[in-house]
């Protein structure tokens, strides 16, 4: 479990959670409720370069399809396999098996450009943020 | 659309306290969904469910000549058997689809046609145009009713418990009766591709009806569905979607539903334009798909043979009964055989995919 008070969490739903240059990222459980089934994710691949608030990875619910953004930029260290083999992980537990990738963080300093999860609980009950 | 023109069903409250996710379809308020597409395309694949169907429109045709006239307007062979209906499409003049239809013979003199909701005005107006010079009176009924679809295989077991002589209904056939003291009709249809049957009834009674089967339902593992469940059942079961799949420019032959033209049955509206188009042989038809991996096709995705694009998709989902992405969309050429390996578009990249028969479920009514 990658515990949701020790998160970081971007405007678009993801979270981060930092350790020794390496975040792992996935998606918030509100963001999880509002896509609903997910049945498909594609994953980025290893070594691809990720850009903070840019696209690297897309999920694929019943309904739509919805992008995932990078919550930091860097390189893909990591993709969750588990994830891409049952994407109802990222409905079951979005903080724990559900994780979308690891990304090698070429800017730590942007960390500090997302939520802690204090100011993220108060956004998201912003109704015009979602 | 603007929030002042969006309109809402008489199940709009009933919807909301069952946690329904309202969304914006056609101009209708409606739920998207309740507990989740797949619990409840499950639902009524293993047990039942319920919809509103509220937004789709009906028109009744009284008088001397309301079979003569049912019978113009529609492509199928219209009975004028008291409670039979039949699935059918109204033609334009050059074999296109105004509308696919399920008109009922109530009497000899009294007919009922279930249509569309986003073409409700524009096929009231179509029938009025036909009609001119003959004996009889059309009305829009469809503010006068709401609708409930009970899809499932269990949903008999419920009919029988509320509406026993509902259940000796045949497929497609319909009773007049009274709904909590109102006109009601009871329909042995649906758009699932499972057994069961849709409640036509008053306003009000429509929401007396829905908490009645929400209550004696549980028991049969009944559970409120929406949009999102509606739509990847019936494109499992290889329905087609008017205004996606159908519309004024394609004919039912090009939709695989050469079936619905009863060329014999007598002149209709449409039909030399149709046959033409049959005789000449199709340039395109309706096909379905299977991605062979992983991703969920969506409407207007490009389809590919060898390396040609030769359609996109109308309608494209994933299944969760198959637990892969469908869909259906016009192929040229027409004549793809199933199993032919094709690729699908997505986001940029083209998927593996296969011809696949349609239904791509194979359903039991």
């Amino acid at each position: 479990m990658y515990k949701p008070e020790n998160c970081k969490y971007t405007k678009t739903h993801e979270w981060a959670f930092a350790e020794g240059g390496v975040a792992v990222a996935g998606i918030t459980d509100f963001a999880q409720h509002e896509i609903s089934d997910i049945v498909f994710v594609e994953l980025p691949k290893i070594g691809a370069k990720t850009e903070q608030n840019k696209r690297c990875a897309v999920i694929e619910s019943v309904k739509a399809a919805s992008d995932f953004n990078a919550p930091v930029s860097g390189e893909v260290a990591a993709a969750n396999d588990a994830l891409a083999a049952n994407p109802a992980l990222a409905n079951q537990s979005p903080h724990g098996d559900g994780w979308f990738c690891k990304i090698k963080m070429s800017n730590p300093g942007e960390l500090d450009n997302l939520m802690d999860y204090a100011a993220y609980q108060e956004f998201i009950k912003q109704p015009a943020q979602h | 659309m603007t929030s002042t023109t969006i309109r809402r069903t008489p199940l709009y409250d009933s919807m909301l306290k069952a946690g329904g996710r309202m969304v914006d379809f056609h101009g209708w308020e409606l739920p998207v969904q309740f507990s989740g597409i797949i619990q409840e395309h499950r639902a009524v694949r293993n047990d039942c469910g319920i919809f509103d169907v509220s937004h789709m429109g009906q028109v009744f045709v009284t008088g001397k000549d309301a079979h003569a006239f049912v019978q113009k307007v529609n492509a199928n062979d219209i009975k004028d058997i008291a409670g039979r209906g039949a699935y059918s499409h109204v033609l334009n003049e050059r074999g296109g689809l105004v509308d696919d239809v399920i008109p009922f013979c109530l009497s000899k003199e009294r007919f009922f046609i279930v249509v569309n909701s986003a073409t409700t005005e524009k096929d009231y107006n179509w029938f009025v145009k036909q009609s001119a010079g003959m004996d009889l009176k059309i009305e829009n009924a469809s503010d006068r009713f709401g609708m409930i679809a009970l899809q499932g295989p269990k949903a008999p077991q419920l009919m029988a418990e509320l509406w026993p002589d509902s259940v000796k209904l045949a497929r497609f056939w319909i009773m007049e009766t009274k709904i909590h003291g109102e006109q009601g009709f009871i329909c042995r249809t649906g758009y699932t591709g499972e057994d069961g049957c849709e409640i036509i009834a008053s306003p009000a009674a429509t929401v007396k009806v829905w908490d009645e089967l929400l209550e004696k339902g549980r028991k049969y593992g009944l559970i409120p569905c929406g949009l999102g469940s509606r739509d990847t059942l019936r494109l499992e079961s290889g329905y087609l979607l008017y205004g996606s799949d159908v519309d004024d420019d394609h004919n039912s032959f090009e939709a695989n539903y050469g079936w619905v033209v009863k060329p014999k049955k007598g002149d209709f509206i449409g039909k030399e334009a149709a046959l033409k188009s049959k005789a000449a042989g199709i340039k395109r038809k309706l096909t379905g798909f299977a991605l062979t991996q992983g991703g969920v096709p969506r409407p207007g995705c490009a389809i590919y043979l060898q390396g040609q694009k030769i359609g996109e998709l109308c309608s494209a989902t994933f299944s969760p009964v198959l637990g892969k992405g469908i869909g259906v969309g016009y192929a040229a050429p027409p004549d793809l055989k199933e199993g032919e390996p094709v690729e699908i578009e997505i986001h940029g990249r083209r998927i593996p995919a296969k011809v696949n028969r349609v239904p791509f479920y194979e359903n039991k009514v």
